[in-house]
């Protein structure tokens, strides 16, 4: 299946991607299939009875990335997807997952991609998730990702998702079991126009001796868009968790932040911290000193905040 | 270069009006080092805040290479070529010290051409450029990126509010160097120093007291500092440890 320019467009912001990437790949259009590769290692194979893949990643693979990008073009198009990683003990992957909708019709797109990730012992997955839309239609972009994370002793995942421009309500839900000695690092950075709503939630347990969790956000909320974050951190055994939400609003943004720890083990050593504020008049200042417009030296402030 | 003419500022505060500055007149000639010096509390702070823009006079006016630019707000200010640096440096997440040293000359500077300006300030380059200008920076190191800032527009009027407050005697002696090497090229620029420092004042060409929101004095170097030795105005190294932390507001 060929892709037209609108389609290459949302790739190249979702992924990365201006060709064919390197190692295992699986490109979704418009609900159909527009490229796959497995390699020796990692195995894509469609499911049979919902729509969606299982990727099987073999034990001790080493430096192979997957990247499964979905573009949406079609208004009034709406998809769930269940994607499942099994990923083998000991293995080291990168993963780049990740979203476009370009919708200029009347009729709301959605996609709804549910994730699964199995992490064997000891293995390393880097995630890397991006959200984007475009168009000028009334039809909303709609993006509700489902994360659900299952990490075995010793493995380490690193999340990074962004959400930085056109999608008009997303209501994205994260949950991780840690068990002894896994760690879990997610850094999530987003923005939020106009009237679009954001709503972003995750539920940490961790369930084994040493598991660590480091769940951090980043988000700009401008015009009268309106963003939830509620952050939830479980600590069911001797283990350490940290959650940060750190926000600025702008315009009629609104932003509630809901950070939560609960221990339920002597030994479970929790933090979370929240701050939300608008940019600081003396920032915008020492850059207009230097030259920079009051709207330049706004978007500079955004630019490395959500860096 | 830069001429102040009559200027005064007034607050609103609760008990009334409040005059902070008092119909100063000065005039920073081209190609020389200007030092402000006088008592905490005096204004001095607040006249930077003036002449960069910052705050706006509520009488008098002010001009710049004969352009009068009391109306005029930061942004169009600094592009005439004013540089102000701030007491106390502001910090920002996620704003490398590369970026803000690329912000301040204005254009795609290259790592290597950063490095320079953080180089001269005494910082190991390699080191600052690519953290945040965020807390994990000292004070020290934040108010040298400060002045690294500042080197890099070079610009006509170089505007420095007390470039040894909150920072430690080690560090200052860096500074002075800094300053002296601004000094040796200040051809066709002129530089505005606030400060306490006795060798600060050292170095200045023309000096000028404001005590009270008044100019209680000014003039060359070799005139007023005679009369400020052993004044909190003018304080040496040695004042500056047994007084550290006292920082003008």
């Amino acid at each position: 299946m060929k892709l037209d320019e609108i389609q290459k467009r949302l790739l190249r912001e979702i992924a990365d991607l201006h060709a064919v990437p390197e190692g295992a790949y699986n490109i979704r259009s418009n609900s159909q299939m527009a490229g796959r590769r497995s390699t020796a290692n990692i195995e894509i194979t469609s499911k049979t009875d919902v729509s969606g893949m299982d990727i099987r990643i073999a034990p001790f693979t080493r430096n192979e990335s997957v990247h499964i990008p979905v573009v949406l073009t079609q208004t009034g198009l709406k998809e769930v997807v269940y994607n499942d990683f099994f990923v083998g003990e000991g293995a080291d992957v990168l993963i780049v997952a990740g979203c476009g909708i370009d919708n200029c019709g009347n009729q709301d797109a959605q996609h709804d991609g549910v994730h699964r990730f199995y992490v064997g012992k000891n293995a390393h997955v880097k995630y890397v998730e991006k959200h984007y839309g475009s168009g000028d239609g009334a039809g909303r972009r709609i993006l509700n990702p489902g994360t659900e994370v299952y990490q075995q002793e010793g493995s380490l995942v690193e999340m990074e998702m962004v959400q930085i421009k056109g999608v008009d309500d997303t209501v994205r839900t994260t949950t991780a079991q840690l068990a002894a000695g896994a760690k879990l690092l997610v850094r999530e950075r987003l923005m939020t126009h106009g009237q679009q709503r954001a709503i972003s939630t995750y539920v940490v347990e961790l369930n084994g001796a040493g598991a660590t969790a480091d769940v951090v956000s980043r988000s700009v909320a401008r015009d009268s868009s309106y963003q939830k974050f509620d952050a939830k951190i479980v600590g069911n055994a001797p283990c350490s968790g940290h959650t940060e939400c750190d926000s600025i609003i702008m315009d009629n943004g609104r932003i509630l932040a809901v950070p939560g720890l609960e221990a339920n083990d002597l030994d479970a050593a929790l933090v979370h911290e929240a701050a939300i504020g608008k940019i600081a008049g003396e920032q915008l200042t020492k850059l207009m000193t230097l030259g920079l417009t009051e709207a330049e030296a706004e978007e500079q402030i955004i630019n490395g905040f959500l860096q | 270069m830069l001429e102040l003419n009559n200027v005064s500022f007034q607050v609103n505060e609760d008990k009334g009006d409040k005059e902070i500055i008092r119909g100063v007149s000065l005039h920073v000639p081209e190609s020389k080092l200007v030092v402000i010096t006088g008592p905490n509390g005096g204004g001095k702070s607040t006249l930077a805040r003036l002449i960069a823009g910052i705050e706006r006079p509520t009488e008098g006016r002010i001009r710049f290479r004969g352009r009068d630019i009391t109306d005029m707000g930061i942004t169009d200010r600094a592009k005439l070529g004013i540089a102000y640096a701030f007491q106390q440096p502001v910090r920002f997440k996620g704003i490398r010290v590369l970026d803000l040293v690329r912000i301040a000359a204005g254009k795609e500077l290259s790592a290597a051409g950063a490095c320079e300006y953080l180089s001269a300030v005494g910082l190991c380059a390699r080191d600052y450029i690519g953290r945040e200008v965020n807390a994990s920076l000292s004070g020290g190191e934040l108010k040298r990126i400060e002045i690294a800032t500042v080197l890099a527009r070079k610009a006509a009027l170089s505007v420095f509010d007390e470039p040894e407050a909150g920072i430690d005697l080690w560090s200052f002696q860096n500074l002075i160097e800094v300053f002296e090497n601004m000094r040796r090229a200040i051809q066709n620029s002129s530089i505005l120093i606030i400060s306490h420092q006795e060798r600060i004042l050292n170095i200045a060409d023309e000096i000028v007291v404001i005590k009270d929101g008044r100019v209680e004095a000014q003039g060359p170097r070799e005139q007023i500092l005679p009369r400020l030795m052993g004044t909190p105005s003018a304080v040496s190294e040695c004042h500056m440890i047994s007084a550290k932390g006292g920082t003008d507001a």
